[in-house]
């Protein structure tokens, strides 16, 4: 249960590798969660210390973003192991070379899939859930790449629009609930998922998305950016005439 | 055939207003459907509530059954040749003091609001003003009647067969079954009026000084600066009280002594965007109340109404608090450690918490329930807004500092310890255990904060 501070007891981390979900994960950990569950393919093999350090119960699960006839049991697993799941943390994903996905196809299409469809059966597993045990929030990690989609990476970018607009709708499904949905846009992230892009204006550090996120959850927002500055910036460039938006963007 | 009961889903929280639960909520009328919708909880498990003033989360249960309370009403039975009342559990506090002060009788305790069912003031073992010289309500009641999902309703008093029900029921956080009536003793009075005596106290020392020395006054209660700094820390103002006789009256009001009304300012607004309390306003508040207050004054006259819940005149003052809501710290400690005390106090002080609703109190005698809250010793209770930066922290330290000294947290007012904390400060937790494993051997009774300091089962 989420106390009147904020603190919770159980995170269930959905991505176990990526580095700004164990960010989140290891801020939450700080505030007092106790339960971590770290869901990946083949499980979590090699989790961060720092977490066990500072007092978090760590377990693993096995989890395929690709197979979604399977995310009901991670999350039914997940529950077993925990109990109730004061926090989901839906941060898995693949960033590829815009290239390559132009060159294959297939590639494009697998990674999409990942991406978004991944997060449908995930997002519709974990809100069954949230709304049976009549509380928890689940905080999707969108990115302000779906915002408006750029030429330079269209097949990620459109991917994160569907993200970001299934999880404004689940977050509306979700009133009343109980449940709740927290939508995360950071822009630049330099991380190892993103060490092949170029750096853009206005980066954050996974600390900072962490940050973002546990003050989001204390306060009841629905979004939110990071940095902050991205709100109003992306909501001026989707006003932006297309001629000037391509080049904009390469 | 029986008629299913309707159900509603409904968000909820405790008067705090913070981390808000959705549960299906159903409105029995008699003991019979409390059993009934007991029998048919569902794997998420079923609490009782009442009026909802629990400041934490022990009258909600996330994704189970919630049995709204008020409805077990009816007519309330006054027995003046037993000097006991009968009520149903869904009466009011205020419902019950406004039968029985036009008949010449008192409730032997009323907590700070007259918003509190019976059967929720039984659940959390309320205490009064008059906790110093009279104990809780515990110490009040002759019988209960108790509906618990291992089988039917049943009458417990507090000595013979079923005794242990009874104590564990008391304080019991509605954790061992739902009351739906209880008898207690009442106090025959003569007028609706008190007798009071207010000192403003120049600090802690001071505060405690009075109250260590109030055995002549039934009631007593300091209301304390926190923000104020330095040598004043702890400065408040100390009211000790008696029913009044009617000799005590002024000569108008003796023609109808027993005559009384609820007090009523306008209520807060309804949604507030943001809070109306910071350090700011909050000082201000203080400052102005302790200067207000008379240096010393005897003997006044004052209806028994603003006496006992002058809070109530603002009808939801909690909203006040704007859309994080509110958390109540209340502790007790031992006699002895009033280091301990001053040391908490100068903690919120540092921190400038911005309390208007700062209250201690000298606590009496307890009773044998092993969840009660009160023991004797300083109670002390805070209301601070949930939205402070490191209010978790800084609570978090209080509670070791608490553990150090031999205090407790009131699980009423609780929203936001631990487990292993709950456990250290009520020793006698596994003997309640055992008796509710007795009454609920399938777990059928949870709350949200049973499941978040693991009181049950999980």
């Amino acid at each position: 249960m989420r106390d009147s501070t904020g603190r919770v007891r159980t995170v269930l981390l959905l991505g176990g590798r990526s580095e700004i979900g164990l960010a989140v994960v290891e801020r939450l950990v700080r505030d007092g969660a106790r339960e971590v569950v770290l869901a990946a393919r083949g499980g979590a093999a090699d989790p961060p210390g720092t977490l066990a350090a500072l007092g978090a119960t760590l377990h693993s699960v096995d989890f395929d973003a690709a197979l979604p006839d399977t995310h009901t049991a991670t999350v039914a697993e997940a529950v077993s192991l925990v109990g109730d799941l004061d926090v989901v943390v839906d941060a898995f994903g693949v960033l590829g070379e815009q290239s390559e996905y132009e060159a294959d196809p297939a590639a494009a299409a697998r990674a999409a899939a990942v991406n978004y469809t991944g997060h449908v059966s995930a997002g519709l597993a974990v809100a069954a859930r949230l709304r049976e045990q009549g509380h928890g929030a689940l905080v999707v990690l969108s990115s302000v790449a779906g915002v408006r989609v750029r030429r330079f990476n269209f097949v990620y970018g459109s991917a994160k629009a569907g993200l970001d607009g299934f999880a404004q709708g689940l977050a509306d499904s979700l009133h009343g609930s109980g449940a709740r949905v927290l939508v995360v846009r950071p822009g630049y992230v330099p991380t190892r998922m993103s060490a092949h892009v170029a750096p853009a204006p206005f980066p954050a550090t996974p600390g900072q998305v962490a940050e973002a996120v546990r003050s989001g959850l204390r306060s009841g927002a629905t979004t939110v950016w990071v940095p902050r500055v991205l709100g109003p910036l992306f909501t001026g460039m989707r006003l932006l005439p297309r001629p000037l938006w391509r080049r904009l963007n390469r | 055939m029986k008629r299913r009961q309707r159900e509603r889903t409904l968000l909820l929280t405790g008067w705090g207003r913070t981390a808000p639960t959705a549960a299906r909520v159903v409105r029995p009328r008699t003991a019979e459907q409390v059993a009934e919708a007991l029998a048919a909880a569902g794997p998420r498990g079923a609490i009782a509530r009442g009026l909802g003033r629990s400041y934490g989360d022990a009258a909600q249960a996330a994704g189970g059954l919630v049995l709204d309370c008020t409805g077990l009403t009816g007519p309330i039975r006054l027995d003046t040749e037993r000097g006991e009342v009968t009520a149903p559990a869904g009466t009011s506090t205020g419902r019950l003091i406004d039968h029985l002060l036009e008949r010449g009788w008192f409730v032997p305790v009323t907590p700070g609001t007259r918003h509190v069912t019976l059967g929720g003031a039984i659940a959390a073992d309320v205490h009064g003003k008059n906790h110093h010289a009279d104990s809780s309500l515990g110490a009040h009641l002759r019988s209960l009647t108790v509906a618990v999902p291992a089988g039917g309703v049943r009458r417990v008093g507090p000595d013979g067969d079923g005794a242990d029900l009874f104590w564990a029921t008391v304080g019991g956080m509605g954790l061992t079954g739902v009351v739906t009536e209880a008898t207690l003793s009442v106090l025959p009075v003569e007028t609706a009026h008190m007798k009071v005596d207010t000192d403003r106290t120049a600090s802690l020392e001071r505060s405690l000084e009075l109250m260590s020395a109030d055995s002549g006054h039934p009631y007593s209660v300091c209301w304390v600066d926190l923000l104020a700094k330095g040598a004043a820390m702890g400065r408040g103002v100390l009211t000790r009280a008696h029913h009044a006789r009617v000799a005590d009256l002024p000569p108008p009001l003796r023609r109808a002594p027993l005559r009384h009304r609820a007090a009523a300012l306008p209520a807060a607004p309804p949604e507030m965007p943001f809070g109306l309390l910071n350090r700011w306003s909050v000082g201000a508040f203080n400052t102005a109340y302790f200067s207000a207050a008379p240096r010393r004054r005897r003997s006044e006259v004052r209806p028994a109404a603003s006496f006992f819940h002058p809070l109530d005149a603002v009808r939801n003052w909690n909203r006040l608090y704007g859309p994080r809501g509110l958390v109540q710290y209340q502790f007790v400690l031992p006699l002895g450690a009033e280091d301990t005390l001053a040391a908490v106090m100068e903690g919120l002080s540092r921190a400038g918490a911005p309390s208007f609703l700062a209250v201690l109190k000298r606590m009496g005698e307890s009773v044998p329930a092993p969840l009660s809250f009160p023991r004797p010793g300083w109670t002390l209770a805070v209301d601070l807004p949930a939205g402070l930066p490191g209010l978790g922290p800084l609570l978090r330290g209080f509670d070791e500092m608490l553990l150090a000294a031999g205090g407790r947290l009131y699980l009423a007012k609780d929203s936001r310890t631990d487990a292993a904390t709950v456990r250290a400060m009520y020793p006698e937790l596994p003997a309640w255990q055992r008796v509710r494993e007795r009454v609920d051997p399938d777990g059928v009774l949870v709350s949200d904060l049973a499941r978040r300091l693991e009181l049950v089962r999980p």
